[in-house]
């Protein structure tokens, strides 16, 4: 299975195109389902902090989901069945590296799912699509 | 527009009643389109005849476009407000994060009337503001510590603009910028001394809305091909490489670099602060805005040792510009990249234009050569000398200005155009229309586009672009000519900052692209709709300047600029005066 990983943050601008690209997948424009974050490490001159989800083996999201909508994906990361999400946030308060993202409009998370999308919208190669070996990367 | 589109809310702000509302526009966004058109109809509305800049009857306005959001390198937020420093229409575009924050927190517009018995900073996010006691910030001198304070005060992080002002703005400077994000400015105009004048020290806004589109498959299509039209395009490349600083070395070389208050064309040491030379030493970071891939913001490594410590230093980074390093390296003759970074850093904590103060030191330096000034430039007693290259004495100047400890310093604080009237030498002062020039001696269509330019500014209808043009061509070169070519060009430059594109990307957007991103969100418009729009938004903002007293027909000229010769020769007043003519004729027929 493929995930998406950050290669060098010291390359990230911090022109967030990866943020809007993420968006546009569902086809809206603006930020509101976007599963991806960039904001500056404490201002803009010490750099960028970009948030991907790592695609957890175990995920504590997935955890946490008291109605089962979201489960474990094959090879990490987890699958979000928005009918059966309840809203209660869970999962946003579980991950440890704040990489599930909130979708105001329908009060659901919004849940990256490692399809690259965001990789062709980034030009400085901070992003890529990679394929985890053994189950296990680091 | 699509029905829904969040852009059509404008959020108005009372400062006085310290209260909120939102009003569906709509219309406006439909005939205006967003940016430029909608604050130049808010503004006049909002705005009283006559009214004091720096009173509560000075509104502030802030507008974005459709396309901020939605496509790339739509990343600029346009300010509309009356000027302090010409006494009419106040023009600013800053990028950062303000556009995408502005649209995220589901506003086309912000409207900020009023002002604040008390000093206040404003948190809006998507459906409240919240005004914030900030008698704790006021009196900070530096805009750096504000962004710090209100980033660990406040949520929003990466979605958010900190729109803030430091000393300069506080004490009403009639050039004080706002400062976004640390890097980008609300540079020129004055802007801050309007936020001053409200004691409004800062606003943070942010949100995360969706926006629809007409057809999510042409959308992303559409998008697709703007952004890699714009990686791939050669004129984003230069931008992006080297940044605007790229230009020093040609103007120079071309004898159009204004030096030593334009006494001079061009500067025998500006190798050593040159835009390659700057980048090699000291490049240490390269940022974007918000939604634009370019990344042309440069920021400079600057190491200072402490004089009370061996081995310790400070280590800041410099946002630099070529019209940075125009208004303190060349005008001042500063040639050593250190010197001109430690200056920089001083100008971007004040809060100051750094264009308009540069201009006004440079003034002021030749003023003293020619003993304008007797003893009313020193301060506390101590003589401050101002000498060209003198980075160190700049710096305490920088703070007077600031501070304005004497009347002199109050008078520089107000603009050349103002302290030329009461000391004399007006035929120096490089002021036009009221605002300090920009750095480009390229020729007539400069100064023209300068002097009748709807923001007395390169940005209006970059005669600076003409000018070089026509040394191919010098046959073209005429007054006439010249006035068309600044006025079509301001005509369309409405169109893209009513977009709020970044005037960087104008090779990107062309009138094709315009029209094809604008389809995505429902506006069904023409090029012939594009071209009335265009001249209706430029007929509106001459009509402020005009109420306001603006007279077209009675300029200034600088004499500096008819004495020192530009690439194009010996500028003749008949020319400029021509040009001028030609265009106000022009701008009649609107």
């Amino acid at each position: 299975m493929k995930r998406l990983a950050v290669v060098d943050v010291n390359l990230c601008v911090g022109c967030q195109g990866c943020l809007f690209a993420c968006a546009r997948r569902f086809g809206d424009a603006g930020l509101s389902r976007s599963a991806i974050h960039v904001k500056s490490a404490g201002g803009i001159e010490r750099g960028f902090i970009v948030t991907v989800c790592r695609a957890c083996l175990d995920p504590p999201c997935a955890k946490v989901c008291p109605t089962d909508a979201l489960k474990p994906r094959p090879g990490g990361g987890v699958i979000l069945n928005p009918q059966k999400c309840i809203g209660c946030g869970n999962c946003k308060e579980a991950c440890t590296i704040n990489a599930v993202f909130w979708d105001e409009d329908t009060n659901k998370p919004a849940i990256c799912t490692h399809c690259g999308y965001c990789v062709d919208f980034c030009p400085y190669g901070v992003l890529k699509l990679e394929e985890r070996e053994g189950g296990i990367s680091v | 527009m699509i029905s829904e589109d969040p852009l059509r809310t404008v959020l108005y702000i009372d400062l006085s009643k310290r209260s909120f509302w939102t009003e569906d526009r709509r219309d406006l966004f439909e005939q205006y389109i967003g940016g430029t058109g909608v604050a130049i109809n808010l503004l006049q509305k909002e705005c009283r005849q006559n009214a004091n800049p720096l009173g509560p009857d000075n509104p502030i306005i802030f507008a974005v476009g459709p396309l901020t959001g939605v496509f790339p390198l739509a990343s600029k937020t346009v300010a509309l407000f009356k000027s302090p420093l010409t006494g009419n229409l106040g023009e600013s575009h800053a990028g950062g994060r303000s556009a995408t924050a502005i649209r995220m927190a589901g506003y086309g517009a912000i409207v900020i009337k009023g002002a604040s018995e008390t000093p206040v900073y404003l948190v809006i996010d998507s459906d409240k503001v919240h005004f914030k006691d900030a008698s704790a910030l006021w009196g900070l001198k530096s805009s750096f510590t504000v962004g710090r304070i209100i980033r660990e005060q406040e949520d929003g992080a990466g979605l958010r603009t900190i729109m803030r002002i430091g000393g300069a703005g506080e004490k009403m400077v009639s050039y004080a910028c706002v400062i976004t994000e640390t890097y980008r400015h609300f540079g020129r105009l004055g802007l801050g001394a309007v936020f001053g004048s409200k004691k409004l020290k800062a606003i943070s806004v942010s949100g995360r809305r969706r926006i629809k589109v007409e057809n999510p498959k042409t959308y992303r299509e559409l998008y697709k091909e703007v952004f890699n039209r714009t990686v791939k395009s050669p004129a984003m490349k230069k931008y992006h490489d080297l940044g605007t600083a790229v230009n020093i070395s040609p103007l120079n070389e071309l004898k159009a670099l204004p030096t030593e208050n334009l006494k001079q064309n061009s500067f025998d040491q500006a190798g050593g602060i040159s835009g390659e030379s700057i980048a090699e030493k000291y490049l240490g970071r390269r940022v974007a805005c918000s939604h634009c891939p370019v990344s042309c913001i440069h920021l400079a490594t600057y190491r200072e040792p402490y004089a009370s410590e061996p081995y310790f230093y400070k280590t800041t980074m410099v946002g630099y510009d070529y019209e940075l390093i125009y208004s303190f390296g060349t005008m001042l003759k500063i040639s050593s990249p250190e010197g001109l970074l430690k200056i920089l850093d001083e100008v971007e904590k004040y809060g100051l234009d750094v264009m308009s103060t540069g201009v006004a030191l440079a003034w002021a330096t030749e003023a003293q050569e020619r003993n304008l000034i007797p003893s009313e430039g020193d301060v506390n007693g101590a003589k401050l000398r101002l000498q060209w290259g003198d980075y160190d004495t700049y710096i305490k100047a920088i703070e007077y200005l600031t501070d304005q400890p004497n009347d002199f310093y109050k008078a520089l604080a107000r603009g050349v155009s103002y302290a030329s009237s009461k000391y004399g030498g007006s035929e120096f002062a490089l002021s036009f229309g009221g605002n300090e020039m920009p750095g480009y001696h390229t020729g007539p269509a400069a100064h023209i586009g300068h002097l009748i330019g709807s923001r007395h500014s390169h940005l209006d209808g970059a005669g600076y672009s003409i000018d070089q043009q026509n040394l191919k061509e010098p046959g073209k070169s005429t007054p006439e000519n010249i006035a068309k070519a600044l006025i079509d060009e301001e005509k369309w430059r409405q169109i893209l900052s009513s977009l709020t594109i970044c005037f960087f990307a104008r090779g990107i957007y062309d009138i094709d692209t315009v029209l094809k991103t604008l389809s995505v969100l429902g506006y069904k418009l023409t090029k012939d709709d594009l071209t009335r729009i265009g001249s209706e938004i430029l007929r509106e903002k001459y009509q402020f300047k005009i109420r306001e007293g603006f007279n077209p027909r009675n300029i200034t000229i600088p004499k500096r600029i008819l004495e020192t010769p530009s690439p194009h020769g010996v500028i003749s007043e008949d020319t400029i005066r021509k040009g001028v003519e030609s265009a106000t004729d022009l701008l009649e027929k609107l």
